[in-house]
């Protein structure tokens, strides 16, 4: 099975083009990261992989579990297993955790046929993941991401990424502006969560989070395509002498 | 607004308004019009004693020489009073029953199919309800168990006959008939409602509710409802409202007065569910309510609280008057307008007491074309020493060809009073809609989130039987628009 082809893809945005033949594969199990600089099309990859309707396809494939991704809208893709914890995660004032990421869960065991879970073993999954995390429970009654710090907004990500278990998660810019202690936590829930049916696409600007985490392959973007492929030694001469030299 | 937005929008459109059923029933009816012989009809339907009568004629008149209130921000046709029926009752309701054998099974059935079981095997455990269909009252559960504690809870019909004095000397007392036309209307051509009376220090310990369906064609529905809480009592009661679909429009213009004595609680909920018209505006019900609480001893407490998602108008302003030191009022809306629906609605605290408090939460939807106004009233009288107010007013709107209006009027008279005000308009946020999807919800169950969400601090205020009815009801009435 291929896991992820992505395939000659481009993709514009009010008529400018900012993927241009775009090409990667990712298989189970597997943690990649893209490096680039600020507009060269890292997020707007993020955004086509969830299906974000905004941007639009000119050319191009991408094949995800043997199904063209293309043909499925944004919640169908996320009941198949693709998880984005998003660099701003957005507030929805009166909605809490538990029924959302109840609804959510249940939505992609229907999906695939089983059975749903019941408020109450729903709420026992919850807490555990969130102990696991070393999420207090208070915030677990807060609506969501509603009055956090960047650093809790991103806990939260994780936390719904434990409890969601998705095959196949992005993070696009998880990273930024976060301090040592949120970025701990974010780094520990990657790598406690990894395994050999997971596989991770880590889209970043800094070196910093690569270094906890270990990616199988790093690549860098430059004007909507991968200009160079290589392992965690890429992420040092990025540090050391930035995007120019590429 | 994104495509799958509009789809979305689009596809509320085609679900269709649940309760638009008619029940075929024979009933009885005057001459359609209004003149002293149609309510002459009705009292004398009623068998009402000479001091109802006379004080009918007396609003009657009044109403002559008053001009509809033009001052809200509505617009519709002007209403021909000739051309409604006044009373309408199925056949054989000379008297109240006396038991449900005696009801007709169809009417037993509609209330069934409304989901309010009125047979005494599968009445609401915890709610003791009265129907009202058209301008009687069909039955009242759970009425002998209320009696053992001194409650009374009958129809206003029934009340006018065994508590006469109760009745001479509340009705009217805290909305004069002269108020403005509507109340006058009402006054002189009400037909039925709810009669509640808590005695002294008598907590109500179940909820009391009245269920008012409209079904026949034409035909206006003039409830009156009157709530007593004597000193030291609580209470609390809903209203819920449904009628058939019809694309003519139809006329309810309800009273309902509250008086709570020293210590007493009203709690009072409304889930207003009458039908709006369908998607082209054509029909709905015109919902011209006046409703106004009295706190009339110290420590006494009135609060509203309003679902409001039906109706093609609504004018309605729900008001508390803090007579009491220490008196508290509160009111909590939601109002839904969609397709062509127009919601005038807000409330009127005027404070009179010392320390009295008040609270206004308000929360305005507007999809469609629709226009949803905010409009309400602070006054702070000149007695009314350390009277504080906080009032937050939130809208939100869904699509691009709907309006949100936010009319907040304070007026204070004393240097003491503190009185604070929050305002927000926002748009349904296609950020947040992508965030859930990506979580796997569909856009429906999306915006029906993030919807209820905002409506939270109001929902909350429900008696718990009803908020999950409620939050249903909010999702329905997402229905209907394009966006």
């Amino acid at each position: 099975m291929i896991f992820l082809n992505i395939n000659n893809l481009s993709v514009s945005i009010e008529g400018k083009k900012i993927l241009n033949d775009f090409n990667l594969t990712i298989n189970q199990g597997e943690i990649h990261a893209i490096m680039g600089p600020n507009g060269s099309g890292k997020s707007t990859l993020a955004n086509v992989l969830a299906g974000n309707e905004d941007y639009e396809v000119d050319s191009g494939k991408i094949m995800y579990k043997d199904k063209d991704l293309l043909d499925l809208n944004i919640e169908e893709r996320a009941q198949r297993g693709i998880f984005i914890a998003f660099q701003y995660p957005v507030e929805i004032p009166g909605v809490k955790i538990t029924p959302f990421l109840q609804a959510s869960i249940n939505s992609k065991l229907k999906n695939e046929n089983k059975p749903e879970l019941d408020r109450l073993s729903f709420a026992k999954l919850l807490r555990k993941k969130a102990e696991d995390l070393g999420i207090n429970s208070e915030m677990l009654k807060r609506s969501i991401n509603t009055g956090f710090s960047g650093g809790e907004k991103k806990k939260y990500e994780i936390l719904q990424m434990s409890v969601l278990n998705p095959e196949f998660t992005i993070f696009d810019e998880t990273d930024s502006g976060l301090d040592v202690d949120a970025l701990r936590i974010v780094t520990e829930g990657i790598n406690n969560f990894k395994n050999n049916n997971n596989s991770f696409l880590i889209i970043t600007h800094y070196q910093k989070l690569l270094n906890y985490i270990n990616p199988d392959h790093v690549h860098i973007m430059r004007n909507g395509k991968i200009v160079k492929s290589g392992d965690i030694s890429l992420a040092g001469e990025i540090e050391e002498s930035g995007y120019q030299n590429f | 607004m994104n495509t799958e937005t509009s789809k979305t929008l689009e596809k509320y459109a085609q679900e269709k308004y649940k309760y638009g059923f008619v029940t075929d029933i024979d009933s009885d009816r005057p001459q359609k019009g209004l003149n002293e012989d149609t309510i002459k009809f009705i009292s004398k339907k009623k068998n009402e004693p000479e001091w109802m009568l006379s004080w009918r004629l007396n609003c009657y008149k009044k109403w002559l020489k008053m001009p509809n209130p033009n001052w809200a921000n509505l617009n519709f046709p002007e209403i021909d009073y000739q051309d409604i029926y006044y009373y309408s009752a199925p056949k054989g309701f000379e008297k109240k029953p006396k038991d449900l054998s005696e009801v007709d099974p169809k009417l037993i059935e509609t209330y069934n199919k409304l989901g309010i079981p009125l047979e005494e095997q599968k009445v609401l455990a915890g709610v003791a309800v009265d129907a009202v269909f058209d301008s009687v009252s069909v039955a009242t559960t759970y009425k002998e168990e209320l009696e053992k504690l001194g409650i009374v809870f009958c129809s206003i019909s029934e009340a006018v006959q065994i508590h006469p004095e109760l009745v001479k000397k509340y009705l009217g007392s805290v909305i004069p008939p002269g108020d403005h036309s509507f109340s006058a209307l009402n006054s002189a051509v009400f037909t039925d409602g709810s009669f509640v009376y808590i005695p002294e220090n008598v907590k109500c310990p179940i909820e009391l509710s009245t269920y008012f369906r409209i079904n026949a064609e034409e035909t206006g529905q003039f409830e009156r409802t009157l709530i007593i809480a004597d000193k030291g009592s609580y209470v609390s009661y809903l209203e819920g409202c449904t009628a058939p679909q019809r694309d003519t429009n139809q006329l309810h213009a309800a009273n309902v007065e509250l008086i709570a004595l020293e210590d007493a609680e009203i709690k009072y909920a409304t889930i207003q569910n009458w039908y709006p018209g369908d998607e082209n505006g054509k029909g709905g019900i015109y919902n011209f309510v006046t409703k106004r609480g009295l706190c009339n001893g110290k420590n006494s407490k009135i609060s509203w609280t309003q679902v409001e998602t039906g109706s093609a108008i609504t004018w309605k302003y729900p008001s508390c008057i803090l007579k009491g030191d220490n008196s508290i009022g509160e009111f909590y809306s939601v109002a839904i307008t969609n397709n062509f629906q127009q919601a005038d609605t807000g409330t009127k605290m005027t404070h009179i007491g010392k320390k009295t408090r008040s609270k206004i939460i308000s929360k305005g939807i507007s999809l469609g074309n629709s226009q949803n106004t905010y409009r309400g009233k602070v006054s702070i009288l000149r007695k009314a020493n350390k009277a504080r107010n906080y009032t937050q007013c939130d809208s939100l709107l869904v699509g691009n060809k709907c309006g949100a209006h936010t009319i907040p009027y304070i007026d204070s008279k004393n240097n003491s009073a503190v009185v604070e005000h929050e305002a927000s308009t926002s748009k349904i946020n296609e950020e947040q809609l992508y965030y859930c999807r990506q979580r796997g919800l569909s856009h429906e169950e999306a915006v029906s989130l993030i919807v209820n969400g905002f409506c939270k601090q109001v929902l909350q205020e429900l008696p718990m039987e009803f908020a999950v009815e409620a939050q249903k009801l909010v999702s329905i009435s997402l229905e209907g628009s394009v966006g």
